[in-house]
């Protein structure tokens, strides 16, 4: 799936990350695969409720974003958001707890799945209506801007919001006051269960900012190095003041949209080509192996890390007590 | 211990389903990712995958089998250190394991829990419940933090126009946060010339003239107010409001509650709300029964010049999202207004234009002016009434309605708006629940009347609350 329409730059061939690096990409990348299947497992049990919409297959997107982003910029995204939210560093504990709808989550378990927040990492959410975090994350560029702290928003949005019509009212005023935010498109070619040639007149949805003048790139979004790359132009541009910057990362997810969709509308074949043949995590495996950075055994130690990490975080949300029930009554409004 | 795989629940309201078919047969090696058995919800055909790795030891359940329990163990998976002799330590039990779901059967059972809608009579909701469980209606929570306008002795005369652009300029100078955005709020100096001057004194980046495009800058704003900026969003008219309710409601309004107080949202969203003059049915509604209906935000709606001043003041100096519904009638009538820098009027607490004993009137924005008229006009007939200008829509001021309706024994409620599910609806409720045995006759709304609103000059004076129907509401409920 190399895709990538306006080569700019690196590519991945020159674009060799260092082994750190890549055992970085390696482990966070697992992390949100192992955390997925843990909520997956979990929402199987019963012990995470209504909507649950898993990440499995797009790790490179926000891992790589989030590499070539700073720990002080902000991201916001929908509600296909457990991976930006390990991405950012906030504690799986936390994040899985919330799933489970406990105390210990990180909107003590009155957010769920698509609501959740971490002032701390500057991750702003977790929305549940599609397309509404574009604005939202425009408006947050817009407070870098009016404070003059040269700091980038990553606000992301899937195939199926790029078609709602505040989407556009946002990349104007972005374009019209050169704002810093950087919209990641994540195509993963079906919104909902609609595919990307059956909702867009155009396949091509790194254009959609072309009519207000925003620079707009094809990427490969399973490969994380190729999103790096592509994220470090669009950072660089923005942090120039050269407003925003569109990244469309052609991306996959191997799950249903959520756990209740058993995914019929497209072929067990395409899943199986996309698994075996652009998986981001086992690219990435292939590097550290035929790079001698890593052998097998380490990376298994490795895994079983990370699979230690989701079995905490899981304990803790099957431990941690139910709200209050005063928890009902709280956050409704500040205190004047 | 060998891996348990479970029957899992792969809808919201699944309990059991069928096991299609394995696609792994016991001695298989599997990897998390891997599809091990198809299962037939209620809803479709599902795949299980596979989240440990290791080799199938045992499946438990045959292919083919209905009615498998969520939960059950369907198979066993090996780790890699294990052989099959670990199966000799399991049973493999039909039960579905009881330390499962705990939060799905809580859900069912939740009798500790505060109801959310309860079926007693008086108490309207939880939240209710609690406020308003106490004999004497106590006084809401923000109160007495800042004086009423009497209480200052010098005065200037002012349209209301003025006042809301003094509000503004005072908070923009004392506080950088503060930046007003809207449609022709800069150089046009405002549709409606409320924003006269601010751009001269403040500049481009705190005065912002936006497009047409309401979804998206009450969307911007909400996320810089999300940042801690404290925008003030001018709508042209509430009317364009509709555009961007989604923003306003699921972002402003709630995002407080679902990030567990994380992230507040300081905003003002302001502009002339409800009937202008002859301007038809898109551009004349009264937004105040939908607004004050949702948790998370308040609802202000002056009347007078000062309400104007005091009030924005308050609503920009305020933490939470607040709807700041004015009149367009209103924008040009003068009133007198404390001339001081420091006077605020507090949000949550009702005025009384106009003390008296035989009934009480409440209104709100431009139909305190109509309830005032009417009270002259009872006055002359005899009727002593007392009218309330509400000031502030959410949270009520139930204290001061219940003690004028204690005293009175009569109330009528005045709206702009449509009757149904209107305030008039909800003060009659509150009416009924505090004060039911000091009422002597049915609470009386009168509102606007149930139709778009029409053009033609007749008919939209026919489709609005005139002072002769407060006088008839009232000698109504006075029997007279």
């Amino acid at each position: 799936m190399a895709t990538t329409k306006r080569k700019r730059g690196t590519t991945r061939a020159d674009n060799q990350a260092s082994s750190d690096d890549l055992l970085k990409y390696y482990r966070e990348m697992l992390l949100i695969r192992r955390f997925e299947e843990k909520a997956g497992q979990l929402y199987g049990m019963g012990l995470i409720g209504g909507f649950c919409h898993l990440y499995i297959g797009q790790e490179a997107v926000v891992v790589g974003m989030q590499a070539a982003a700073s720990d002080e910029d902000g991201v916001i995204t929908s509600y296909r958001d457990h991976g930006h939210m390990l991405a950012t560093g906030m504690d799986p504990a936390g994040v899985m707890a919330e799933l489970t709808g406990r105390e210990g989550g990180y909107s003590r378990g009155k957010g769920g799945s698509m609501h959740m927040f971490s002032k701390e990492k500057n991750f702003y959410g977790g929305h549940g209506i599609v397309g509404a975090q574009v604005p939202l994350g425009t408006g947050i560029a817009f407070s870098y801007k009016y404070r003059e702290e040269n700091k980038v928003c990553m606000t992301y949005l899937g195939d199926g919001a790029v078609n709602q019509g505040q989407v556009y009212e946002a990349f104007n005023m972005a374009a019209l006051w050169e704002l810093p935010v950087i919209y990641c498109i994540e195509n993963n070619q079906y919104a909902m269960g609609t595919s990307t040639q059956r909702h867009s007149s155009s396949p091509d949805l790194y254009e959609r900012g072309k009519a207000y003048g925003i620079p707009g790139e094809q990427v490969d979004g399973m490969d994380v190095l190729a999103v790096k790359a592509a994220g470090e132009r669009a950072v660089e541009h923005c942090r120039a003041d050269k407003g925003p910057y569109i990244l469309e990362l052609k991306t996959y997810r191997y799950r249903g949209h959520s756990m209740s969709d058993p995914a019929k509308y497209r072929t067990k074949d395409e899943l199986d080509k996309m698994r075996k043949e652009h998986d981001p995590i086992d690219m990435v495996k292939k590097l550290l192996i035929d790079g001698n950075i890593v052998d097998e055994a380490g990376l298994k130690d490795i895994d079983k890390e990370v699979k230690a990490e989701v079995a905490k975080a899981a304990e803790f949300a099957q431990n941690s007590p139910e709200p209050d029930v005063s928890e009902l009554f709280t956050d409704i409004l500040i205190d004047a | 211990m060998p891996i348990e795989v479970l029957m899992p629940a792969l809808s919201p309201t699944m309990t059991e389903g069928t096991l299609a078919k394995w696609n792994v047969k016991e001695g298989d090696t599997v990897a998390s990712g891997d599809v091990i058995a198809e299962i037939e919800t209620d809803k479709a055909t599902m795949e299980v995958e596979a989240v440990d790795e290791g080799t199938i030891g045992k499946l438990v359940i045959d292919a083919g089998t209905e009615n498998v329990a969520v939960n059950q163990v369907i198979a066993y998976i090996l780790e890699e250190d294990e052989d099959a002799s670990a199966l000799d330590n399991v049973s493999a039990s039909s039960e579905p394991k009881k330390d499962a779901a705990p939060a799905k059967e809580e859900d069912d059972s939740s009798e500790d829990a505060p109801a959310a809608s309860s079926s007693n009579a008086a108490p309207v909701s939880a939240s209710g419940a609690i406020e308003r469980s106490e004999a004497e209606p106590r006084a809401m929570s923000v109160m007495n933090s800042t004086q009423d306008e009497k209480s200052y002795s010098s005065f200037k005369t002012q349209t209301v126009r003025e006042a809301l652009r003094d509000a503004m300029a005072e908070e923009m100078r004392t506080d950088e946060k503060v930046f007003v955005m809207g449609e022709e709020v800069a150089q046009y100096q405002g549709a409606y010339k409320v924003t006269q001057g601010l751009l001269d004194e403040f500049g481009d980046k705190r005065v912002i003239d936006t497009p047409i495009t309401e979804h998206g800058f009450t969307g911007l704003a909400t996320g810089s107010a999300f940042m801690g900026l404290k925008p003030v969003l001018e709508f042209m008219t509430f009317n364009f409001a509709m555009q961007a309710i989604d923003q306003i409601i699921n972002s402003a309004a709630k995002t407080l509650y679902m990030s567990g107080g994380q992230l507040g949202c300081p905003i003002v969203f302001r502009g002339p709300n409800g009937a202008a003059s002859r301007v038809g049915a898109q551009h004349s509604q009264c937004y105040a029964s939908w607004y004050a209906h949702c948790p998370g935000l308040k609802v202000v709606a002056p009347w007078s010049a000062a309400d104007a001043k005091g009030l924005l003041k308050a609503a920009i100096r305020d933490p939470n999202p607040i709807v700041f519904l004015e009149n367009e009638i209103m924008y040009g009538q003068s009133f007198e207004v404390p001339d001081d820098e420091d006077f605020v009027l507090p949000i949550g607490q009702a005025k009384i234009e106009r003390e008296g004993t035989d009934v009480t009137i409440v209104a709100f924005s431009i139909m305190v002016g109509k309830a005032l008229k009417a009270a002259e006009q009872l006055a002359e007939q005899g009727i002593s009434a007392e009218v309330i200008n509400l000031r502030t829509i959410r949270p009520l001021d139930v204290n001061t309605i219940v003690r004028s309706v204690m005293k009175t024994n009569r109330l009528v409620t005045v709206e702009e708006g449509w009757h149904f599910s209107g305030i008039g609806a909800e003060i009659a409720s509150v009416a009924m629940e505090h004060a039911f045995d000091y009422l002597d006759a049915p609470v009386a709304r009168v509102t606007g009347e149930d139709v778009p609103m029409p053009y033609a000059a007749n008919l939209e004076a026919l489709a609005l609350p005139q002072d002769s129907h407060i006088v008839a509401a009232a000698k109504a409920v006075c029997y007279r």
